[in-house]
């Protein structure tokens, strides 16, 4: 498992779920600083409560969900081009 | 040092004696050419004009205003990183031909008219292509021989084009274009080619996973961002760049997502940053233009940076696909840290290069009232949170532990990385540096409570989305693949086509030549009959039977007379 036997504090998963934990975290409370901070709109409808972060986390899951339908078309095996 | 030398022909002197220089003088001859090329920009005045008389006409070799200034330094600046970078390559034509390259983009954007612009515009082309047959295997002498003739295509187009407008206008000047004249729609496709446009685009993704570690760092600087100056130049406001650009900001990204060879995952991404320069010189306003030309400035280097960090992989791991790494900032925690910049730059986390740069344009655009491009344009910038800064670094050197391990990057690639790493947050934590060198004046500010909160709201969820599609395990992880692109049109269905046509045109040539043969053959059969030993006309007459025809013959002629 570990070559040369170190330990490393991300090979603990539990260190790891720590981490995803705390993006929730950060991202929930920049989501809430929108009451607070008077966010200026630039195209209007973006100055909605948490808009971006919305988004942000739509906007990736359709384009990884979109591009397993794109690897279904497309995917080839890696010696394809030297058959 | 005279302005009449032009800076780029420094280096391009440099590359061409660096074959004849002793082993240990190349590396420094490659680090001084680029930083006395800056003393020269440095020392030049906007306005300054270098001309000469060739071909019955004046040529003007440099033209120098804020525009080719600021590409000249980012270009100065890439050369230099680069040599560094590749210092420890003493042998064989890429670090020659690198430099060559470097000269021929430097001059080409101070190159006042459309026939100098074309020189080295085809140098480029020719320099760069050695650069990817450098790397030595069979893959990359082909990759090479299709990018070549790609680029000689985009020379082709541009001197048509140029030759078009010089009939018309009488004029070879390069300065705004437009789509007015013929001649203008060829030279917008020249440099639709070299900035990868949608279709145009796969000489990209085809070419650069296939050069070696150091030369694919030095291919992403240069001809894309070639092909941006130029369009900076002739075609700023040109709607229909709005919606080219938007399309390529959003359509590599789905192919960067599931592509393997993290180098190639970076040339996609290449292409998505051109998409956003495309957009802001489409919008043509002064914050658009500035934007796009900041973006470059800035893309030139974190996209360096980034493909130094995978170029660093690829000599130390022996692999840059994500279906083999893993577990790497063990063995290079230098290199890894560099790449987390890199990521986080051309993410556009606040401090960082990005951040100052692309979100002109965004700008720019939701002013302009074009909502879908803005939306579109928010929407690949997730996007590339998703796979230039999540993906790079996370299969790259974390993730699941590959087991493998090996040395931290040579020292000089870890300086290189630094350089770069230190520019980008310099330009992100001090704009106002970069702004000064941009073409046009401009009121803007990046750093307002609303844009760090907005671009930091974003970033977050997109990073999370990530992570949670991943512990969902819905991610689709890395697999040894190749995906089908435009390319394959050319590389496969091309093929197909060539060998049917090869088919038909064999089955042709076999049927006439059997229908010859044959008629040979029955042509030789009536000869032997009528002419052959035995046949008629070669029979022996005896004298008497003469006689007797010589005879009816006379009878014939004389009835013919007296008749």
């Amino acid at each position: 498992m570990k070559p040369d036997g170190r330990k490393y504090w991300l090979d603990d998963p539990r260190n790891v779920t720590k981490i995803y934990r705390g993006l929730w975290a950060i991202g929930l409370g920049l989501v809430l600083l929108d009451v607070i901070v008077h966010r200026h709109a630039e195209a209007g409808f973006d100055g909605l409560f948490g808009f971006y972060g919305l988004y942000g986390f739509v906007g990736i899951v359709v384009l990884v969900l979109g591009a397993k339908l794109l690897r279904r078309a497309v995917m080839r095996p890696e010696d394809y081009y030297d058959r | 040092m005279t302005a009449s030398v032009p800076a780029g022909l420094i280096l391009i002197a440099a590359g061409l004696l660096w074959p004849l220089v002793p082993r240990a003088a190349r590396g420094w001859l490659l680090l001084a050419a680029p930083v006395l090329a800056f003393l020269q920009l440095l020392s030049l005045q906007v306005g300054a004009r270098v001309e000469i008389e060739a071909f019955g006409t004046v040529l003007q070799l440099v033209r120098v205003d804020k525009l080719s200034l600021a590409f000249g330094y980012v270009f100065l600046i890439a050369a230099f990183l680069n040599a560094i970078f590749a210092w420890h390559v003493r042998e064989g034509p890429e670090p020659a031909a690198a430099m060559v390259y470097a000269g021929a983009a430097v001059a080409a954007v101070f190159a006042g008219d459309v026939l100098t612009l074309f020189v080295f515009w085809e140098l480029t082309a020719v320099a760069s292509a050695v650069v990817v047959w450098a790397q030595g295997s069979r893959r990359a002498y082909a990759a090479g021989m299709r990018y070549l003739i790609v680029h000689l295509a985009s020379g082709m187009l541009l001197a048509a084009g140029a030759a078009l407008r010089y009939a018309e206008t009488g004029s070879l000047a390069f300065d705004y274009i437009g789509l007015a004249s013929p001649g203008g729609a060829l030279i917008l496709a020249a440099i639709g080619i070299k900035c990868a446009f949608p279709l145009l685009h796969n000489w990209l993704q085809d070419a650069y996973p296939e050069a070696s570690a150091t030369g694919t760092v030095v291919l992403s600087a240069f001809t894309t961002k070639l092909g941006i100056y130029a369009l900076a130049r002739a075609y700023p406001g040109t709607e229909m760049l709005i919606w080219i650009g938007t399309l390529m900001t959003a359509f590599p990204i789905f192919y960067a997502v599931i592509e393997n060879d993290l180098r190639r995952v970076l040339a996609y991404s290449v292409n998505n940053q051109l998409g956003f320069m495309v957009v802001g010189i489409g919008l043509g306003t002064d914050l658009g233009v500035n934007g796009a030309v900041a973006h470059a400035f800035a893309d030139i280097l974190f996209k360096s940076l980034l493909l130094m960090s995978m170029g660093a992989l690829l000599l130390r791991a022996g692999t840059a696909k994500g279906s083999e790494l893993g577990g790497l900032y063990k063995s290079m925690p230098w290199t890894s840290g560099f790449c987390i910049v890199g990521a986080a730059s051309i993410s556009g986390v606040p401090l960082f290069a990005a951040f100052v740069t692309k979100s002109m344009i965004l700008v720019s655009a939701a002013e302009q009232g074009h909502l879908w491009v803005w939306l579109a344009l928010l929407f690949a910038s997730a996007g590339v949170v998703e796979h230039a800064g999540i993906k790079i670094p996370f299969f790259g050197f974390f993730g699941h532990d590959s087991g493998i391990r090996c040395r931290e990057a040579p020292a000089n690639m870890l300086v290189a990385m630094a350089l770069a790493a230190a520019l980008c947050i310099g330009i992100g934590s001090f704009p106002g540096v970069l702004y000064a060198v941009l073409p046009r004046a401009m009121d803007y500010s990046p750093y307002t409570g609303s844009h760090v909160l907005a671009q930091l709201q974003l970033l977050f969820f997109a990073v999370i989305g990530v992570f949670w599609l991943m512990r969902m395990g819905v991610y689709p992880p890395e697999r040894r693949s190749v995906n089908l692109d435009f390319d394959w049109l050319y590389r496969r269905f091309g093929a197909w086509l060539l060998a049917g046509l090869t088919v038909a045109v064999g089955a042709c040539n076999a049927a006439v030549a059997r229908a010859w043969r044959g008629a040979a053959q029955r042509s030789v059969i009536w000869i032997k009959e009528l002419h052959g030993s035995e046949a008629v006309l070669a029979r022996t007459w005896t004298t008497g039977s003469l006689a007797l025809w010589v005879a009816a013959m006379l009878a014939m002629y004389l009835l013919v007379v007296y008749l």
